[in-house]
């Protein structure tokens, strides 16, 4: 049987990746935004077990709230990088450098 | 009540807004309504007020109206305390400067500066109210400041006139001597008390008592002593004693209202009522009461005698204020503080009286104001004339005129008193009854009497002034002649002021007084016996003598004893001092630290090397925001591990 | 199993603002573009009822409702009050703005009352999951604002910017939360404050830093801070106004509620935290302001700076140090929006108007509204008596009751440092030559709203007593 630290260093690691891959990426936008889905997903694991072994329902409620906005943000995410192609053709991030200073 | 108080003060403040403000919406006339009727109405009810408190009998009013800010647990508040001493002072502020507007509705009229004018003297109103009706330090030095404000406003009112705007600068720059030593005082007062209320400062007065302060020089002195002179230094920047006293001889460069309600009835007397307000702080301390006595004592017969010499009758006049200032001192000195503030009531009418009478005089004379240029005014300016005896006589204290009741128990409660220095002032305060009735009567007798000296062109126009200059000059005679009689009992020997003003047993000379007192009427008869009548007599016959009679001994006076002549000519240096020490020393001081100080220093290291280093390191960091995403999103990252390595492992 | 119903009547303000905005949303679909301007004065109609609503629905005490997620006390009051107020503005200045970019569209006005709905869950939130909640519907609205303009690319690589950015934080934020909740067992605020003490030492402090990185990220505290120039240069000035100023307000009701109200037993420990965020922000903030030209991107800067301020008096733990901090993020708000404002005010078609040099000679174009930018700018830079010198006085004072003379000295050093930039404008507009000498064109109804906007600023700044006295007493209930 997993324990609760297991999970937790589960959640860490996905979190960790999700973030590296946010800054470490500099070619593509959209790799960008599934990072963020996975930093949300890495929160998520670490809110269910947390729910689990405290036998607290909370938790689990604040996934799905979780996950509502995840899907309303990624909405979000998509739509603007559909504005940025259409004004520059590139969803490059290296040349999202415009404004600076 | 408390609406009624607001309304007081906020009714001219209004009018000023409106004619200052809107001034170029308005025409002339709408500018003086406005503010004439915003005044008036705050005199209606200034009396309104008296009526309640004083006649009904009313308990005393002590509120805060607005708290400005907190800070450190000290309140800085808007409030109003309404006593006794106030609601005198409001009515006296309130009455002359109605009548000052309505006479300058005709003194002014052809002034380009006409709404401005009205607009500041309504503001004055307003400032003056504030210090008057003020519970707390805070607003006290507001409406001390704000009516020193408008005073250098309204000195150098024809600011293209160059003597005016001299006598602007200096005012300004005496008073912040005085101003100086008052804030250093407040300042004390906070540091001692934690707080700035009247009601708390006064009921824990007490804990002065022994307590001491090193000063530099390793010096121990008493701390009420400290606290009272610093809060008298302000007084004497504002009440024109000496040697603070030079910059109001030249105030009368600004317009004459000006001088007979900011300049001679109210603003001036500012430092007499807050030293009366203070009493039960300056009653700790036997020291400054001294301080306070000699300084009135000097500045009462000394200004008196240096009004002899003028020959500009608004001047004579002036130094008659100061000398008079001097009396009301000298009187607080004496703790004999319901006399001087009698004093003040009473003089605030007789000298605006005289101002606005001289003021009268300058119109007819088309703004002549040298007094060897006039003479035989009185069948050309019946009123004028008459009005002027009346406030002259009150001046001199003629028994029966409002002057003589307060400036009487003056001399006796000075005499009553047993401070180190009374006998000094008693004998300067005797001997300048003399010398105000010889100054007086010259001015009075040169004026209106005597030869008409005046060119022919000036002779064919003289005429009475208009109702608008001769009703207000009424509307003061009729005070200057009674409201002594009527207020000597209570006022000066009765408990007219109550807790407001606050007097130990042991000083109470007015107390020791009251005893002696009889009504009025056997005051006067009384009068007659004493010293001061005969030496006023002696002044008149003098006047009448050297001026009407013998008018060439003057001349020949002045030629054998012109040294004493020139002395008192040059106003016994002072100015010649101030001008060559501080104002000299100041520049020379300036110039250094300009060079050294400014330029050098400051420009060159701190200014100009700081911004350079600044502007440097700015375009430096700005590199670091690179505009890629990935460097905002790293330097997150580094932010969230510092913090993580800091603070959680 | 009782079924207790909620107090919806407590949340009427939430409720109202809510359908309103689905009412404007299904009038606007209906509206000809000429007839814009009915969704405009709509919605400003809205914000006076709501406000209306807010101050006769509260009770003068606090109140918690929907099982511990939803609190209404004097804080939410003023703070809701303060909001409304600001969105307001944001509203009336930006009419013109839209109009000639060809954007005035209903979208605005909905994002602003959605992101303004957002803020007001903020305000009131008393659980962790609330504070989430209302924290993404106003990002959420914020991006698509900043995205509004959908032909210019700067404003869509500053959505981008913003959208990344944001995301990140939320991410850290919930995973802040989700280890507090795994400390404590509860997302409820108060309960939280309650099983702090025996809570694991280690998992509340990883909880808290994850925490406050979210929330320094919304304040734009340094170094969470570089999305912020970005922003607010490359989105419409009428979008730049919107988020500089209320969710200011927000922010300082995230703090409040977050630390405050539940991880004050910590304090401790945050308030090392707050002071290296603070310090840092004032450093940057004032001294990167410095070396900018756009004057956007220089009140950005200057807006992280503030950050640096407000975040002085939270630090302190103390209530009157959370009350001076609201007085200054309220002050705060109220200079930004009239800064904003200005540049709104001399932009025209085709014409941005955010340089510094736009500013060159105002004073001869319009000396009334040079004025109104001096008292800005004086007050910004903390000059007395406008506004922005008491909001500093006040949370410098709480710093040096609470024994850290040092940092206010700090925070005293870096606003010199400020006050440079903020008198270099003054100086452009009063001392160069214009660059045109057209006249300003702009409506009544924005020439009105900024002169009143900067004499508040001054009013307040004259008699601040009455602004201090609601902060203070919204913290003397809780």
């Amino acid at each position: 049987m997993p324990e609760l630290s297991d999970y937790l260093i589960l959640g860490a690691i996905l979190f960790s990746l999700s973030i590296a891959g946010i800054f470490l990426n500099r070619k593509n936008v959209i790799i960008i935004l599934m990072s963020i889905e996975l930093m949300l997903l890495a929160v998520n694991m670490n809110f269910i077990a947390f729910s689990h072994f405290l036998n607290n329902i909370e938790g689990q409620v604040f996934v799905f709230f979780i996950l509502t906005v995840a899907a309303a943000e990624a909405a979000i995410g998509l739509a603007i990088l559909v504005v940025l192609f259409r004004n520059r053709r590139s969803i490059n991030v290296e040349e999202l450098d415009t404004l600076k200073g | 009540m408390q609406t009624i108080y607001l309304l007081i003060v906020l009714a001219p403040l209004l009018g000023a807004v409106l004619a200052g403000v809107f001034g170029r919406q308005l025409d002339r006339t709408a500018a003086h309504w406005v503010t004439s009727l915003g005044v008036g109405i705050s005199c209606l009810l200034s009396l309104y007020v008296f009526k309640h408190i004083v006649i009904d009998g009313a308990a005393s009013f002590n509120g805060t109206v607005y708290t400005w800010m907190i800070s450190d647990g000290v309140h800085f508040e808007i409030g109003f305390l309404i006593d006794k001493l106030s609601a005198m002072m409001m009515v006296v502020v309130s009455f002359v400067s109605l009548m000052v507007h309505i006479y300058t509705i005709g003194y002014m009229r052809d002034d380009p500066g006409y709404k401005r004018f009205f607009s500041y003297i309504s503001l004055f109103t307003f400032a003056m109210l504030m210090l008057v009706m003020s519970n707390n330090f805070m607003q006290l030095f507001f409406g001390w400041e704000a009516v020193g404000l408008i005073s250098y406003l309204l000195i150098g009112f024809w600011y293209k006139k160059e003597t005016a705007i001299y006598a602007n600068l200096k005012a300004f720059l005496v008073n912040r001597v005085g101003d100086f030593g008052f804030l250093l005082g407040i300042a004390a007062v906070l540091m001692y008390f934690g707080t700035l209320d009247y009601a708390q400062v006064f009921s824990n007065a007490s804990i002065l008592n022994d307590q001491t302060i090193d000063i530099i020089g390793g010096q121990s002195w008493s701390v009420a002593t400290l606290i009272c002179i610093l809060l008298f230094i302000g007084a004497m920047g504002k009440s024109a004693q000496v040697p603070l006293h030079v910059w109001l001889p030249d105030s009368m460069e600004g317009p004459t209202p000006i001088s007979a309600l900011i300049h001679a009835a109210t603003m001036v007397t500012a430092g007499i009522f807050m030293v009366a307000r203070m009493s039960p702080l300056f009653e700790l301390s036997e020291t400054a009461l001294t301080f306070v006595m000699v300084i009135g004592a000097t500045t009462a017969l000394f200004m008196g005698l240096l009004g002899l010499v003028q020959n500009d009758i608004k001047r004579v006049i002036a130094y008659s204020t100061l000398s008079q200032l001097g009396y009301m001192t000298v009187a607080l000195g004496a703790s004999a503080y319901a006399a001087g503030i009698f004093h003040l009531m009473t003089h605030a009418f007789f000298k605006a009286l005289l101002f606005l009478a001289a003021g009268s005089v300058i119109i007819a004379m088309h703004h002549e104001q040298d007094m060897r240029k006039m003479g035989g005014l009185r069948k050309y300016m019946p009123i004028t004339w008459f009005t002027s005896l009346m406030g002259s006589l009150a001046l001199i204290g003629t028994p029966g005129f409002s002057g003589f009741f307060s400036k009487d128990s003056i001399i006796e409660a000075v005499g009553q008193s047993s401070l180190p220095g009374s006998t000094y002032a008693y004998v300067a305060v005797v001997l300048s009854v003399f010398v105000t009735a010889l100054y007086t009567f010259r001015m009075y007798f040169l004026v209106f009497h005597g030869k008409e000296r005046m060119d022919e062109h000036t002779r064919a126009h003289l005429r009475e002034s208009p109702l608008v200059v001769t009703l207000p000059l009424i509307g003061l005679a009729i005070p200057s002649v009674v409201i002594g009689y009527f207020f000597v009992g209570s006022m000066a020997f009765g408990h007219f002021f109550g807790d407001a003003i606050f007097v130990l047993p042991q000083h109470d000379v007015l107390a020791k007084l009251s005893h002696e007192y009889h009504g009025p009427g056997a005051m006067m008869l009384h009068s007659i016996l004493t010293l001061p009548f005969w030496l006023a007599l002696s002044g008149v016959v003098t006047a009448w003598y050297l001026y009407i009679k013998r008018t060439d001994i003057p001349e020949t006076l002045c030629r054998r004893w012109s040294f004493v002549y020139h002395i008192m000519l040059d106003k016994f240096g002072f100015d010649r001092f101030n001008e060559i020490f501080f104002a000299g020393g100041g520049r020379v001081l300036g110039k250094i630290l300009w060079k050294v100080g400014d330029v050098f220093l400051i420009d060159m290291l701190v200014v100009n090397g700081s911004a350079y280093t600044m502007g440097w390191f700015s375009g430096m960091m700005r590199r670091i925001q690179t505009g890629y995403l990935y460097t905002y999103a790293f330097a997150m990252i580094i932010g969230l591990m510092a913090l993580l390595a800091i603070f959680v492992l | 199993m009782n079924f207790e119903m909620p107090n919806f009547l407590l949340a009427l303000p939430e409720i109202f603002v809510l359908g309103m905005a689905c009412l404007l949303l299904l009038i606007d679909l209906f509206l000809k573009d000429q007839d814009r301007h009915l969704t405009y004065l709509f919605s400003l109609f809205t914000l006076v009822l709501v406000a209306v609503l807010t101050v006769y629905g509260y009770s003068g005490e606090r109140q918690i409702s929907f099982n511990g997620a939803y609190v209404a006390d004097g804080m939410s009051q003023v703070l809701k009050l303060g909001v409304y107020f600001a969105v307001f503005v944001v509203f009336v200045y930006a009419k013109d703005y839209l109009r000639d970019r060809g954007i005035f569209k209903g979208e605005f006005y909905l994002l602003g009352l959605f992101g303004m709905l957002g803020m007001m869950i903020m305000i009131s939130a008393h659980s962790l999951l609330t504070l989430y909640l209302g924290l993404e519907l106003l990002s959420l609205s914020m991006y698509a604002m900043v995205a509004m303009q959908r032909d210019s690319a700067r404003a869509s690589e500053a959505a981008m910017k913003y959208f990344v950015l944001g995301a990140i934080a939320s991410g850290m934020l919930l995973y802040g939360m989700s280890m507090i909740y795994g400390a404590t067992g509860t997302l409820d605020l108060s309960g939280i404050a309650s099983q702090a003490a025996t809570a694991d030492k280690t998992l509340m402090a990883f909880g808290l830093v994850f925490l406050l990185v979210g929330v320094a990220f919304k304040l734009g505290a340094v170094p969470f801070h570089m999305w912020l120039p970005d922003v607010y240069e490359g989105a419409p000035t009428a979008v730049t106004l919107y988020i500089g100023s209320a969710p200011k307000i927000a922010a300082f009701a995230l703090l409040a509620r977050l630390l405050g109200d539940g991880l004050i037993n910590l304090h401790d420990q945050w308030q090392g935290i707050l002071i290296i965020l603070a310090v840092l922000s004032m450093a940057v903030g004032n001294i990167v302001a410095i070396a900018q030209t756009n004057l956007k991107r220089m009140l950005a800067y200057s807006t992280i700076s503030h950050a640096g301020f407000l975040l002085l008096g939270i630090l302190t733990g103390t209530r009157s140090g959370f009350s001076s901090s609201m007085f200054y993020a309220l002050s705060y708000v109220l200079m930004a929006l009239g800064g904003f404002g200005m540049i709104m005010l001399i932009s025209r078609k085709g014409f941005e108007g955010d340089k510094l040099d736009d500013f060159k000679g105002l004073n001869k174009r319009s000396p009334w509204y040079a004025f109104m930018m001096l008292i800005l700018m004086f007050s910004m830079a903390g000059v007395p008596p406008f506004l922005g010198f008491w909001a500093k006085l006040s949370v410098l004072e709480e710093v040096v009751a609470s024994g850290m003379i040092w940092l206010a000295v700090v925070g005293v050093v870096f606003s010199i440092i400020g006050v440079f930039y903020y008198l270099r404008i003054i100086k452009l507009m009063y001392f160069d030559e214009p660059a045109s000498e057209e006249e300003l064109e702009c409506s009544a109804d924005m020439r009105l709203m900024i002169s009143a906007n900067a004499l508040m600023v001054l009013g307040i700044g004259l008699f601040p007593g009455a602004l201090m006295a609601a902060c203070a007493a919204a913290f003397s209930t809780t």
